[in-house]
């Protein structure tokens, strides 16, 4: 494939897909308009399943599944990273040494820490009430722990954060998500079919049928993966030096 | 697109984004990226998508600077020990 040939393929290609977009974008609704077909139909499904927070519905009732691939794909993306930033055989780990840290900043990462961890475990639950859910909750979550290395230092922060029970609490909960989907299958309807648990109260914490349930699944996971990247990248950073080969 | 909010929203977006590809050194790119990611927030909150504002807040403005701040840290150690080495 000579140069030529291949900037003709990505002329074409591209003009098609302008084209293809081009089209696309002409059938859409009216920006800001008051019809949205697959909105509606949305908010009807939601209510009758009684969860307040359609897009919870969204990602754990009606696009339950979709919401299963995403978690692989995290759940994947943690596990290359943790094989790419192993310790290899020509590094070794240097203690790092304790930090200064001047006491405003110390002030501010010790009151926002407990704070910040709770709004996370917060939006977690109220997932299927109010916006957000198990995904934003579990970031919120796993960064606040890190307030710690801002506010201490390092060692601080790997005492209270043992990685192996992280990645054990990943696994776990991912595997929860595939056990409460199995569940549908093992009680007669559908894989991830939210007919399992009464609906409950609308607009109350265990409304909604398995909604809560997988979202809870899903804060833990995200949670638990997050804490894990950052460990490892925090790890190769601070820690793991390269041997002086002399 | 008559409100006005949505429209400052919008070039607030376009201004940190155009910035964020202008500016060279990694480590202030991560921190107006973290900016990109706060007005992305609440460019998303503007249009009545909190849900996606959220991730875009947790992810964009604080998780992914984190990873690039890190990773350059690491980069900039390695080349101080090659140096000392030489």
């Amino acid at each position: 494939m000579n140069r030529r040939f291949r900037l003709w393929l990505v002329a074409v290609g591209s003009a098609g897909l302008a084209a293809l977009l081009v089209a696309a974008c002409l059938e859409l609704p009216d920006f800001g308009g008051a019809w949205h077909p697959y909105g509606d139909r949305a908010v009807r499904a939601s209510l009758d399943r009684h969860t307040a927070n359609t897009v919870a519905s969204v990602n754990f009732d009606q696009r339950a599944f979709d919401t299963l691939g995403e978690m692989t794909i995290l759940f994947a993306a943690v596990l290359g990273c943790v094989v790419l930033l192993r310790q290899t055989r020509d590094e070794h780990r240097a203690r790092p040494e304790p930090a200064d840290v001047e006491p405003p900043v110390r002030r501010y990462a010790l009151i926002v820490l407990p704070v910040a961890l709770l709004t996370g475990l917060y939006v977690i639950a109220h997932g299927q009430l109010s916006p957000g859910g198990g995904f934003q909750g579990g970031v919120v979550a796993a960064t606040a722990l890190h307030l710690l290395y801002l506010g201490a230092d390092y060692r601080a922060l790997e005492r209270i954060r043992p990685v192996g029970l992280y990645e054990v609490g990943d696994a776990a909960a991912a595997c929860a998500y595939l056990v409460l989907g199995l569940a549908g299958v093992l009680a007669g309807t559908a894989f991830l079919a939210n007919t399992l648990l009464p609906y409950g109260t609308f607009n109350t914490l265990s409304s909604g049928g398995t909604v809560p349930l997988l979202n809870a699944a899903i804060g833990m996971e995200v949670a638990c993966a997050v804490v894990v990247l950052l460990a490892r990248f925090l790890d190769q950073a601070v820690e793991i030096e390269e041997e002086s080969r002399a | 697109m008559a409100d006005p909010v949505v429209v400052v929203a919008l070039l607030l977006v376009a201004g940190s984004a155009t910035l964020a590809v202008a500016v060279r050194d990694p480590v202030r790119q991560a921190l107006v990226l973290s900016v990109l990611g706060v007005v992305l927030a609440v460019l998303f909150t503007v249009l009545q998508a909190p849900d996606v504002g959220l991730s875009q807040l947790a992810v964009g403005s604080a998780v992914t600077p984190l990873l690039l701040l890190l990773t350059v840290r690491k980069v900039r150690r390695r080349g101080q020990r090659k140096g000392r080495e030489r």
